[in-house]
């Protein structure tokens, strides 16, 4: 489940996205990349609909943080709106990550340096048509 | 009764007391947070809380010539928000009633927007519907009494006030992104772009309650489709400023148009004769001005909190509180902030 993936639509990602799930066990990192509007909350939910998660997932841009249970635990992150480092540092994100649930963090270039070197990176850019994206999933 | 009311979910730290009901005094300390940061910080938020929620409690209980020894019982917001700054509220208000041996009791901060209208002098009859929609939350709910209430629908992905915000970002504007918006759409024009409408699209085997509720990731990426295809970031100035305002009015248009129509349509199906809406974008003018001509048409009566009851406060909180005690309903010393706590 590594490589380039094209989608067309957004149902088609968040059908890569429950593809994806399959991968993932208790512990694991998901670190998104991509603009505003390039689909990482519809990956997410994909995400989340494979872990068996039956609650509704939607943006977290405004709590920053929300917590689903499916066949894992998920820690769902939003950095849109962080500025520093510091200012997740305390929240206990280490706690969050280094623990048994997947965490997936949008925006996870806003926190690089404290991710854990093991992970998996998901990068998503727009498409040359209007609802196509280019997912490209790889593994630290 | 006396009530004490705390709310620290967000970035406002606030305190209201309450007697019987009526509203003796609501403070709101929002001082310590700055447009710069493009948003609230949550670890700032908790550290700001506990900076002022002292001072904030003593001047609410000041200004409404209250002492502590006549508090009846705390009432505090345990959700949903930020973790660390629920944790300051809910810890203080526990160590408080704990000294002063009275009850406390948990509130969800939706209810307390649902019957912020409440705190008015003019409030709606039971049922009502009401569009409970901010940075964080675009909820529409059936109110059939104080404590029975059921959630219709809400949004799929992105808060209304959220989707404000990013388009404002994508647009150059400042935070939080409601107001800018709100000013340049009177100058634009609201049918220059033709917006998808921000309510997911029916498939024949939905579930019913989905059909009051929200989705505005779309919108916002619609908004960037249209500003990459014209090329936005290298028109000239002059140019710029006009498609800015062209773009929020045409924006704008269709969050009050999904808002409105959800809304009233959620009246109609539970035939329910009055709407109250609340949140912080309940203080956009076009949605509070095309929501009161619509209903008017629809012969549906709609309530809106003061501006100042309508965002982040404890005077709501405290009003839940006071229903909730004098139900019978409190709290113990366990009680725990919930971040997403549901209705």
């Amino acid at each position: 489940m590594l490589g380039k993936f094209l989608t067309r639509s957004e149902n088609e990602t968040i059908n890569l996205g429950r593809e994806f799930s399959k991968v993932l066990k208790a512990g694991d990192v998901v670190a998104l990349y991509g603009e505003l509007g390039s689909g990482k909350t519809r990956f997410i939910q994909g995400v989340c609909k494979g872990l068996g998660v039956s609650e509704v997932v939607n943006s977290p841009t405004f709590i920053i943080m929300n917590r689903y249970e499916g066949r894992l635990k998920v820690y769902h992150f939003d950095f849109y709106r962080i500025d520093e480092v510091d200012e997740i540092i305390e929240i206990g994100f280490n706690e969050f990550i280094y623990n048994d649930a997947v965490s997936l963090i949008e925006w996870a270039e806003k926190v690089g340096e404290i991710l854990p070197d093991s992970r998996y990176e998901v990068v998503l850019n727009f498409g040359s048509n209007e609802n196509e994206r280019i997912i490209e999933i790889s593994k630290l | 009764m006396i009530i004490l009311g705390i709310e620290t979910s967000c970035d406002e730290t606030s305190a209201a007391v309450l007697k019987d009901g009526k509203l003796l005094s609501s403070i709101v300390s929002s001082q310590y947070f700055h447009s710069k940061y493009g948003g609230v910080v949550p670890e700032l938020a908790s550290r700001a809380h506990q900076k002022v929620i002292v001072r904030v409690v003593d001047e609410a209980l000041n200004s409404a010539g209250v002492k502590k020894d006549e508090l009846d019982g705390i009432a505090v917001t345990y959700g949903p928000g930020l973790i660390g700054s629920l944790l300051v509220g809910v810890s203080f208000a526990k160590a408080m009633a704990y000294g002063l041996k009275i009850p406390i009791v948990g509130v969800n901060h939706i209810e307390g927007h649902i019957f912020s209208t409440f705190l008015m002098d003019e409030h709606p009859d039971f049922p009502f519907i009401s569009l409970v929609v901010s940075g964080g939350h675009t909820m529409l709910i059936l109110v059939d009494d104080f404590l029975k209430m059921k959630l219709l629908g809400q949004t799929r992905d992105d808060a209304a006030g959220e989707a404000f915000d990013k388009v404002a970002k994508l647009l150059g504007l400042g935070y939080p992104g409601g107001p800018f918006i709100d000013k340049l759409a009177r100058e634009g024009d609201p049918n220059f772009v033709k917006f998808p409408k921000p309510i997911p699209s029916a498939k024949g085997t939905e579930k019913t309650d989905e059909s009051y509720e929200f989705s505005f990731s779309g919108l916002k990426t619609a908004v960037l489709y249209y500003l990459k295809k014209i090329n936005f970031q290298n028109l000239d100035e002059e140019e710029k400023n006009k498609i800015v305002k062209n773009v929020s009015a045409s924006f704008q248009r269709a969050v009050v148009d999904a808002l409105v129509e959800q809304t009233i349509k959620a009246a109609k199906d539970f035939n329910v004769k009055n709407i109250a809406i609340a949140g912080g974008v309940a203080a956009n003018s076009e949605l509070r001005k095309t929501m009161k001509e619509k209903a008017e048409s629809e012969g549906l009566k709609l309530f809106i909190p003061d501006l100042a009851y309508c965002t982040d406060n404890a005077a709501m909180i405290a009003f839940v509180g006071y229903i909730k005690l004098k139900n019978g309903i409190k709290s113990d010393f366990e009680l725990a902030p919930i971040p997403n706590l549901k209705i």
